[in-house]
């Protein structure tokens, strides 16, 4: 399979926005781009399972390989392994469901899908890029379309979220930066990842390289204490802005820790693990226990972001083959749930004109249908079995249990605890806003979930439901590919 | 003889044009709007002649030199003067003394050139005066305005001294080696304390041409009271010029002290950028907060010609390429609406995206460019200056610069933000573009948007440069 197709249909699709006519051109040209490459993803998804099958174990399939910048072996290297495969899925998920719920969008309408396109272009060319340097240069090509999403049509304190974001993820990619042109040269002129890892990159050399490439990556995925922007990002941002941000931008960090950073830079993240490990179980208990203190239901799913990403970064931070596919499924799996949320905080914003929880209640007899939805992502955030959540925490755990030790058992616990705290505070909001009478008179007008939205909040829950009850299809995509990686780190 | 008109091709052409400006300008034959069509006709052909008969080769005893990469660079500078003809339109139109601004102009582009292809630092010398005095000339080109010609004293001043400077490294070179050669003068070097004094004087000459950190002091008062046809000029073609000699002269020239050199960029390229950068942030008129801005591009260049090898010429040569697309962009739109309703305040652009929308995003282009934001070139321009710098191993210097990209977006986001997110009561009306201000952003757009992605264009110059 053509990877590039990956690259070109979004491409394609925002060239078609920018040429259309009027605005319903322009939602409808989105919405068939969009399923176009939602259909895409699950070809590759299949095909990649067929290859899978019959026996071919080459770590990356349909490569691709064309000189850009020759004179500094700088290439257009394509690939794609399980994680990519799935961090595609999710993204193609993603995508359909963030321009489904945009499509009352009435301020430059135009504008606005071109950009939201744009920025899952960069998403579908990170994940499969094999070549340091194109990585880099579709990590940053998400910057302009960020910062106009929030500031142009985003709420609050917009444009004070949007440079902090930009700002931020900025100084992210110059450590990266710097970090990547270190390999660069450690490793006798290559930005190839394939080639990088099978260089040798002498220990001093890791020691440095490796805190710059993970904190760099770390900024996008809000390591702890780099998450700054994510709370400010996130509520201002309009609902499909919020739903681009945590479900795939976030990812594009977490995938470049493990990749990047961990992958190509074994000893230094064995030397850095521990530290990981410390700044991730902290992320989770703060960000578990500054979720409590939300009113706002954008400031809630944010900071319960914070604390869900966590995770996958302590499964990263454990090094072992378990928890780190663990990490991955909890990437995929925070990915559709937190766009979920934002959707529907977004639909319900849209009726109610409030985020705040203290002024709903009883949604659910006017709003059955997005009340369920509500209902439905909240269970996963608190990972109920048969749910995403679930299933990804689960593995995490399980592998962090593997390493022995009193240090890691006890960050293992630490986290585990705060799944308490997550119970409390989601409930309390499901609880406060779609339970109980209806305290708002105007409430009781409401219209349920028009076509779109519903359209858009199945595509979600299915995906959340088809890892909650047959993971297996996730792990199998996750698991070899997390064992190649754990073979680097353990040397072989 | 044949050798000497196809080798000194680029400034036959430019002297030929600026002859035929004076013919025009003592016959008075032609229409003032149709005059300025002609001239950028003839700037075009200019251009275009530069890609045609190219060889390399010396003259007068290898005193002028040239080579593919001198073409080319010049060819740069062609380019940008010709964009500069066609974005200036409006206020072009309305100055009384056209052809005399372009004669200035391209006398000036003729010192470059030469400067470009000097072989010994006499001609060197020369060429240099020849493309710092006509500007100095063109700053005072808004006749009525008082800081039109306050600009232009403290530009004359400034270069004034600087030649000063300038000449005085060239007597103790002079003194030293016996020989202005550029060729011969590198045997004779070998890093003695006199030798390093000479080359400190030189480096502040050029560091005063290119308004490096601490020697940019005329720079932001010249940028804001010229026209912003020089301005533009000033930050772009002179600039460019004034960048590749830099590099010529400490590859070639100083090429045995490259130890000494080395350290004083490092320390020059991060004061450059730091400095340059936190003025601009607090700069409300649109051409200071341009002049500050270009100071700490200038302090990226620094980062690539750091750098000593061939990655660093690709580097530099093809980011002043990209650079003069970007810069000009911005000149262009700030000169469309300063011209056409006087606003020259970054506040002033509050709510402009609803009024003219195109300019709007041809602004934004430009400035993520100069940001370093992909899928603009300036991306790849930034990152390979640091790459380059970056062959030299130090790494806390490769992260200064890389941490000097934020601050830069910071200010850059500003201008954005007023375009894009404020709101205004009362902005800008819609603006009349001019056929040919058009023609030019569109190409600047698209050289901001293709320069980058096109990756031959990177490996043609690399392959010119090796």
């Amino acid at each position: 399979m053509n990877l590039l197709l990956l690259i070109g249909l979004p491409l394609l699709t925002a060239v078609a926005v920018l040429l259309s006519r009027n605005k319903e051109q322009v939602k409808w040209i989105s919405l068939l781009g969009s399923m176009a490459q939602l259909a895409l993803a699950f070809m590759l998804f299949f095909i990649f399972r067929n290859e899978r099958a019959t026996g071919n174990v080459t770590q990356m399939l349909f490569e691709q390989n064309y000189p850009l910048f020759s004179s500094l072996n700088i290439n257009f290297h394509f690939g794609v392994d399980g994680i990519s495969v799935a961090m595609i899925l999710l993204t193609s998920f993603v995508v359909v469901a963030g321009v489904l719920v945009s499509w009352n969008i009435e301020k430059m309408t135009k504008e606005f899908y071109f950009l939201l396109l744009l920025l899952g272009m960069g998403a579908y060319g990170f994940f499969i890029s094999l070549d340091l340097f194109i990585l880099f240069f579709f990590l940053e090509i998400s910057v302009i379309p960020k910062y106009l999403l929030i500031g142009i049509w985003g709420s609050g304190r917009k444009e004070y979220s949007a440079n902090k974001l930009a700002l931020m993820l900025m100084g992210g990619s110059a450590l990266i930066l710097v970090g990547i042109l270190g390999l660069y040269f450690a490793a006798g002129r290559s930005f190839d990842i394939m080639e990088l890892s099978k260089a040798t990159v002498s220990l001093s050399y890791q020691h440095i390289l490796f805190p710059l490439l993970f904190v760099g990556f770390g900024v996008f995925t809000a390591l702890f204490p780099l998450h700054t922007w994510v709370p400010d990002g996130h509520s201002s941002a309009p609902t499909a802005g919020s739903m681009f941000l945590a479900g795939i931008s976030m990812k594009l960090g977490g995938y470049g820790c493990l990749r990047v950073a961990t992958y190509l830079l074994p000893e230094g993240a064995k030397e850095f693990a521990n530290i990981i490990i410390i700044l991730s179980a902290i992320a989770i208990l703060y960000g578990a226990f500054a979720t409590m203190m939300q009113k706002d239901l954008k400031y809630i799913n944010a900071y319960s972001s914070v604390s869900h990403v966590g995770f996958s970064l302590l499964g990263i931070g454990m090094l072992t083959q378990t928890a780190i596919t663990g990490a991955l499924m909890q990437m995929v799996s925070h990915g559709l749930m937190t766009a979920l949320f934002f959707a529907v905080i977004g639909m319900i914003y849209d009726r109610t004109h409030t985020r705040m929880v203290g002024e709903m209640g009883g949604l659910m007899k006017k709003l059955p249908f997005i009340s369920s939805v509500f209902f439905i992502v909240g269970l996963c955030s608190l990972g109920l079995p048969g749910l995403s959540g679930f299933v990804a925490e689960m593995t995490i755990f399980m592998g962090s249990w593997e390493n022995t030790d009193a240090f890691h058992r006890i960050a293992t616990i630490a986290a585990a605890m705060s799944i308490v705290v997550t119970a409390v505070y989601i409930l309390r909001a499901i609880g406060n806003t779609v339970m109980g009478p209806i305290r708002n008179e105007s409430y009781l007008s409401l219209k349920d979930a028009a076509w779109n939205e519903r359209l858009a909040a199945i595509i979600l829950v299915v995906g959340i439901l088809a890892i909650g009850i047959a993971p297996g299809w996730l792990n199998d995509l996750l698991r070899p590919a997390a064992e190649e990686i754990m073979n680097r780190i353990a040397g072989n | 003889m044949n050798e000497f008109f196809t080798l000194m091709k680029s400034e036959l052409v430019v002297t030929a044009i600026i002859f035929l400006l004076l013919f025009i300008k003592i016959s008075k034959g032609i229409q003032h709007s149709s005059l300025l069509s002609l001239i950028q006709v003839l700037l075009l052909i200019n251009f275009i002649a530069g890609f045609f008969f190219n060889k390399s080769g010396g003259l007068f005893g290898d005193m002028y030199q040239t080579s593919p990469l001198i073409v080319f660079q010049k060819n740069i500078l062609s380019l940008a003067v010709y964009l500069i003809s066609l974005l200036c339109t409006d206020w072009l139109k309305k100055t009384e003394h056209l052809p005399e601004f372009f004669m200035l102009m391209l006398s000036a582009l003729l010192g470059m050139f030469f400067m470009i292809s000097s072989g010994n630092l006499l001609i060197f010398y020369l060429s240099l005066e020849l493309a710092s005095i006509p500007v100095a000339a063109m700053a005072n080109f808004d006749l009525s305005k008082k800081r039109s010609s306050e600009g232009a004293m403290k530009m004359i001043l400034s270069s004034a001294f600087s030649s000063g400077i300038l000449l005085f490294g060239i007597s103790l070179i002079y003194g030293i080696t016996g020989t202005l050669s550029f060729a011969a003068i590198p045997q004779l070097l070998d890093g003695s304390t006199l030798q390093i004094m000479a080359f400190i004087f030189l480096l502040s000459a050029f560091a005063f041409k290119l308004s490096i950190v601490p020697f940019h002091l005329w720079t932001a008062d010249v940028y804001e009271g010229s026209p912003i046809a020089t301005t533009s000029f000033l930050s772009v073609v002179s600039k460019g010029a004034i960048a590749f000699v830099l590099m010529t002269a400490l590859y070639k020239v100083f090429a045995p002290m490259q130890d000494v050199w080395y350290t004083m960029l490092v320390i020059l390229a991060i004061i450059t950028m730091v400095i340059g950068n936190l003025f601009a942030i607090r700069q409300q008129n649109i051409k200071r907060f341009l002049a500050f801005s270009s100071i700490a591009q200038v302090g990226f260049i620094l980062v690539g010609i750091s750098s000593g090898s061939e990655i660093g010429i690709t580097a530099v040569v093809y980011f002043v390429l990209i650079y003069t697309f970007s810069n000009l962009a911005a000149f262009g739109v700030a000169a469309v609406i300063a011209e056409q309703t006087g606003k020259e305040n970054i506040d002033d652009y509050k709510g402009l995206y609803k009024t003219n929308p195109f300019l709007c995003w041809i602004l934004a282009l430009a400035l993520f460019s100069l940001a370093g934001i992909p899928p603009t070139a300036g991306f790849f321009g930034k990152l390979f200056l640091i790459t380059a710098g970056a062959t030299k191993g130090s790494y806390t210097f490769i992260t200064i610069a890389a941490l000097n990209m934020i601050i830069s977006l910071y200010y850059y986001l500003r201008v954005i933000r007023a375009a894009f997110m404020d709101k205004n009561d009362n902005p800008i009306s819609t603006i009349k573009l001019n056929a040919s201000v058009k023609l030019a952003m569109i190409i600047c757009g698209a050289g901001i948007l293709l320069v980058g992605l096109l990756s031959w264009v990177y490996d043609y110059i690399h392959s010119l440069s090796l």
